[in-house]
């Protein structure tokens, strides 16, 4: 028997990994592209126009009848931005006395104060001493009429 | 290149005051699973003398006096929290390493020594600003410095505003602080290496610091020598950026209260391996192998004690929920003796490799392949959508007597439409 061959013998490497390769098991479909593809842009997302920062916008549903005068009525869905500094005439979610509550931020005098939307509720006002805190500023409601 | 640990404070605590404002200033303590045992204390807790880990019926004496305020854990809450906490911290260092949910490393590049305490400034407000969750920093040459840094933050040893930069210490000032702190805070010395120091007589981060590495290898380990040459500010340990897929993916809890029939541990068993090819199947991974285990209360001692696990591999590498929760349950029956009373199970997912990478199987279709990706592709969809379980294999029950005693936790706050926080 010969035993070497008129051709370089390639043999299994033993005792190496395996190459763990991509098998493409999907069928290719076949013809001609859309015309249209060249035209394709992204749809609309209510997600990025409502909420431009995802870290620090929060959902949070209004309760009560103070804000009715903006727009925000009991069950509405606010939209909060933590991130965003406060500007007088801003509504805010502020908490007082560790309550959480949903006012206009306005300035009286040079002080801080938080007006309802409602000439049935008082403005909130804050004595020497008293803290205010701004959780977020309600960048938007959403209100759903048929679900 | 310098090293951030940004860690968060009392995380689990300050998530909860996040959306509760009246638990400020309050002593907090979040329970773990079956609110059994602190797994977050607030300062005021802390400075009552609770410990991490001791159990809730062994406080409440002291929660009565002190009144304080216990919940369960929220972990629903926690992670999203933690989630916003990390991409927020992304934007700070294209370098970064999540360590846990509530620590991250960054790799602080190109920054000028003088500039980096402000650096970590900028990063505790944003984080503050934007989730209401405090955090310290810790600024350092190594990983195990940092984190040591880290701990100085917290307790205002060094610097005060809750940011550390050991690069604005002088050698002496640093050897004086060393002194001062336990060998056992150091990063990856644990109980039994700190006990052991202590008895050569290396009780503080100095003492360790200045200890031959040579020294140590001998008596402990490379892991230790590493930890001594990083206190001297040389890396030993590199950063672990995102993206190194996970190696295995665990779920299991403990449950309830005591499951003695198999029905009832199927349907647990059944519940994990679904929740954890939905983890696989978020990684863009296929298991090859999956262990399940089960095991009666070790702290019961008066009853009969059990616990046994299995491996279980798959005829081809999969996320297909069906075909994981068929292969765990199979395994279960090999594990499962009648007679005791359970208290834990769980699936562990092995042998994880990038879903594009398995080889085809003789037998296996590639058709079956792509039917597969697309139906759980679907079930993931709809469950993101309408809930989580809202669709799921019928195994995992219905009634789930198994599940989780969580009697004092807060509201999903940002992952179920139907517990918004409500403000008025």
């Amino acid at each position: 028997m010969n035993t070497s061959a008129p051709f370089p013998v390639i043999k299994p490497v033993v005792g190496s990994p395996p190459v763990l390769l991509p098998l493409f098991g999907n069928q290719v479909p076949a013809g001609f592209p859309s015309p249209a593809d060249d035209y394709l842009e992204r749809r609309l997302s209510l997600d990025e126009h409502l909420v431009p920062n995802k870290n620090s916008t929060f959902l949070v549903r209004a309760r009560g009848n103070s804000m009715v005068g903006a727009g925000i009525f009991d069950g509405d869905l606010m939209v909060v931005d933590k991130g965003l500094n406060a500007q007088p005439g801003d509504i805010v979610v502020a908490v007082v006395d560790g309550e959480f509550t949903v006012k206009y931020l306005s300035l009286l005098n040079g002080v801080f104060c938080l007006k309802p939307a409602n000439p049935r509720f008082q403005t909130i006002e804050f004595k020497e001493g008293q803290e205010l805190e701004i959780w977020g500023v309600v960048t938007s409601t959403i209100k759903q009429f048929r679900r | 290149m310098p090293i951030a640990l940004v860690d968060c404070n009392n995380f689990y605590v300050s998530c909860e005051r996040v959306f509760n404002p009246k638990l400020e200033g309050k002593p907090v303590v979040v329970l773990s699973n079956n609110d059994g045992c602190a797994v977050a204390r607030s300062n005021e807790v802390k400075a009552l003398g609770v410990k991490m880990g001791e159990p809730w019926f062994k406080m409440e004496k002291l929660a009565k006096q002190h009144g304080i305020i216990a919940l369960s854990s929220n972990y629903t809450l926690y992670g999203d929290m933690s989630a916003r906490v990390m991409s927020i911290l992304s934007e700070f260092s294209d370098q970064q390493e999540v360590y846990s949910v509530d620590e991250c490393f960054l790799g602080l590049n190109g920054f000028a020594p003088e500039d980096l305490v402000e650096h970590g400034q900028k990063i505790l407000r944003a984080v503050r600003k934007q989730t209401g969750i405090p955090v310290c920093v810790g600024i350092a040459d190594t990983k195990t410095l940092s984190k040591l840094a880290n701990h100085c933050a917290k307790k205002g040893f060094a610097g005060s505003d809750g940011v550390c930069d050991f690069g604005r210490l002088s050698e002496v000032q640093l050897s004086k602080l060393f002194s001062s702190i336990p060998v056992g805070e150091i990063w990856g010395v644990g109980r039994q290496i700190g006990s052991k120091l202590a008895v050569m007589g290396i009780e503080t981060v100095e003492a360790l610091r200045r200890a031959d590495p040579e020294y140590i290898r001998q008596q402990f380990s490379v892991v230790v020598e590493r930890t001594v040459k990083e206190l001297n500010g040389i890396p030993c340990i590199e950063l672990e950026e995102a993206g190194t897929p996970r190696q295995q993916i665990m779920v299991s809890r403990s449950f309830g209260q005591p499951v003695t029939t198999i029905e009832d541990l199927s349907e647990s068993v059944a519940y994990f391996a679904t929740t954890a090819a939905t983890k696989l199947r978020k990684d863009g991974s296929v298991a090859s192998s999956l262990c399940v285990f089960v095991r009666t209360n070790p702290f019961k001692e008066k009853e009969a004690q059990y616990q046994r696990s299995v491996v279980v591999p798959l005829s081809q590498p999969s996320a297909d929920t069906a075909k994981i929760v068929s292969a765990a349950l199979a395994g279960l029956k090999q594990v499962f003796r009648a007679g005791f009373r359970y208290k834990k199970s769980g699936v562990l997912l092995l042998g994880l490799q990038g879903k594009d990478t398995v080889q085809a199987d003789l037998f296996d279709q590639p058709m079956d392949q792509a039917k597969s990706e697309a139906r759980m592709k679907i079930m993931d969809q709809i469950n993101q959508k309408m809930g989580k379980g809202a669709i799921t294999i019928a195994a995992t029950g219905v009634k789930q007597r198994w599940a989780m005693r969580r009697e004092r936790k807060s509201p999903n706050y940002t992952s179920d439409w139907h517990e918004l926080l409500e403000v008025d």
